[in-house]
């Protein structure tokens, strides 16, 4: 193959949404390798590794990102059904759910202020930019909500998404040492706290490491902080004169 | 088959609730009501069909996955992270430890309280 070919194929292929979906599932296949062969540790979440993978090589081959979107938009649009998929694990949990419904209505009023408010205080104490931290300010909810906030309160909607995603990182890397701080063993309070703070991150961690009930309960404060958020942060904003 | 019938039921509560959030301007997300949607008729049905859980445990399997498109979003903004490079780290990292740290604590504390007094009366109700 000579040099001129090979140009028109690169040509062909960067142009095509097949090339970012192919080379987004292989990445994430290569990060779930890397993470499970050092031993599982959320320092190295697979999400992570394949955003930090994913962005090098885009640099590297000079790619953009609304060409690489025009692919990965096909995964990216799975958050949807996902998203209203967590309606069966909590079906399956009702019971549960209903017997402890005011300690859990109770714990998300208290986590959603304790996020809001931490970030606002912190961001503002540290100097941070305006449009940084209005798009930190929804970091505690899942991704498709805290975009549709950030936009609504003047944030950017997908630097609002990249610090989700950093947020439900750093938050499955403290839970569990949090936990044994706290002396918390029960896989309830365990899954709705990592969903609470740490969302769809933490709704897969609990999920996969600590079982069914703890990804049910985390799957329940994830919708719930996330309803939540949405009506309340608006209203913090709006008084606070930010924005 | 079932794939399709279970996929179609879930895109069937998002639209739904894309619907219903637009129709009355909700600042919700339209797929967090079709979730509320699909749990009122999982109530309602009293049992949830295996095509509808064969679609939907297939995507919370592998919901990590999805995530990754809207995070290499994050090369857009460099300059603005790399402005606030400190004040992000620091808050992030904070934050989120006091939310799991209050979160857990509030949360076991009421549970103990809650199943303490009412484990008498059964749970009839």
């Amino acid at each position: 193959m000579n040099v001129a070919s090979f140009d028109q194929l690169w040509v062909y292929l960067s142009g095509n949404p097949l090339l970012s979906l192919l080379v987004t599932l292989l990445v994430f296949a290569l990060a779930v390798r890397i993470n499970a062969a050092v031993g599982g540790t959320p320092l190295l979440h697979p999400v992570t590794l394949s955003i930090a993978l994913l962005i090098s090589l885009l640099l590297l081959v000079d790619m953009d990102y609304a060409t690489y979107f025009e692919g990965a938009q096909f995964i990216h649009f799975l958050l949807g059904p996902a998203t209203v998929a967590l309606a069966i694990p909590l079906y399956d949990h009702r019971e549960r759910v209903r017997r402890l419904l005011w300690p859990l209505l109770m714990a998300c009023g208290v986590g959603v202020f304790t996020a809001v408010s931490s970030t606002l205080a912190l961001a503002t104490l540290l100097g941070a930019d305006t449009k940084t931290l209005l798009s930190l300010a929804p970091r505690s909810v899942t991704s498709p909500i805290a975009m549709g906030i950030a936009e609504q309160i003047g944030g950017i909607p997908s630097l609002a998404a990249g610090l989700v995603l950093l947020t439900g990182s750093i938050g499955c890397a403290l839970g569990p040492w949090i936990f044994r701080l706290l002396r918390i063993k029960d896989p309830a309070v365990q899954g709705f706290t990592l969903g609470m703070a740490a969302h769809g991150f933490g709704t897969a961690h609990a999920f996969a490491r600590i079982g069914a009930v703890a990804g049910a309960f985390s799957g329940l404060a994830m919708g719930l902080s996330g309803l939540v958020t949405a009506f309340v942060l608006p209203l913090i904003t709006g008084m606070l004169g930010i924005g | 088959m079932p794939l399709i019938i279970g996929m179609s039921m879930l895109l069937v509560c998002q639209f739904a609730g894309e619907l219903v959030a637009k129709g009355l301007t909700l600042p919700i997300p339209g797929p967090v009501i079709g979730m509320v949607i699909l749990l009122v008729a999982l109530m309602i049905r009293g049992q949830v069909p295996s095509s509808l859980r064969l679609a939907g445990e297939g995507l919370l399997h592998y919901l990590t996955l999805l995530f990754v498109p809207a995070g290499v979003g994050l090369m857009v903004h460099f300059e603005l992270i790399g402005a606030d490079f400190w004040p992000i780290v620091v808050t992030l990292l904070v934050s989120t430890a006091v939310t799991l740290g209050m979160t857990a604590w509030i949360l076991e504390r009421l549970q103990r309280r809650f199943s303490l007094g009412s484990g008498q009366e059964g749970d009839d109700r």
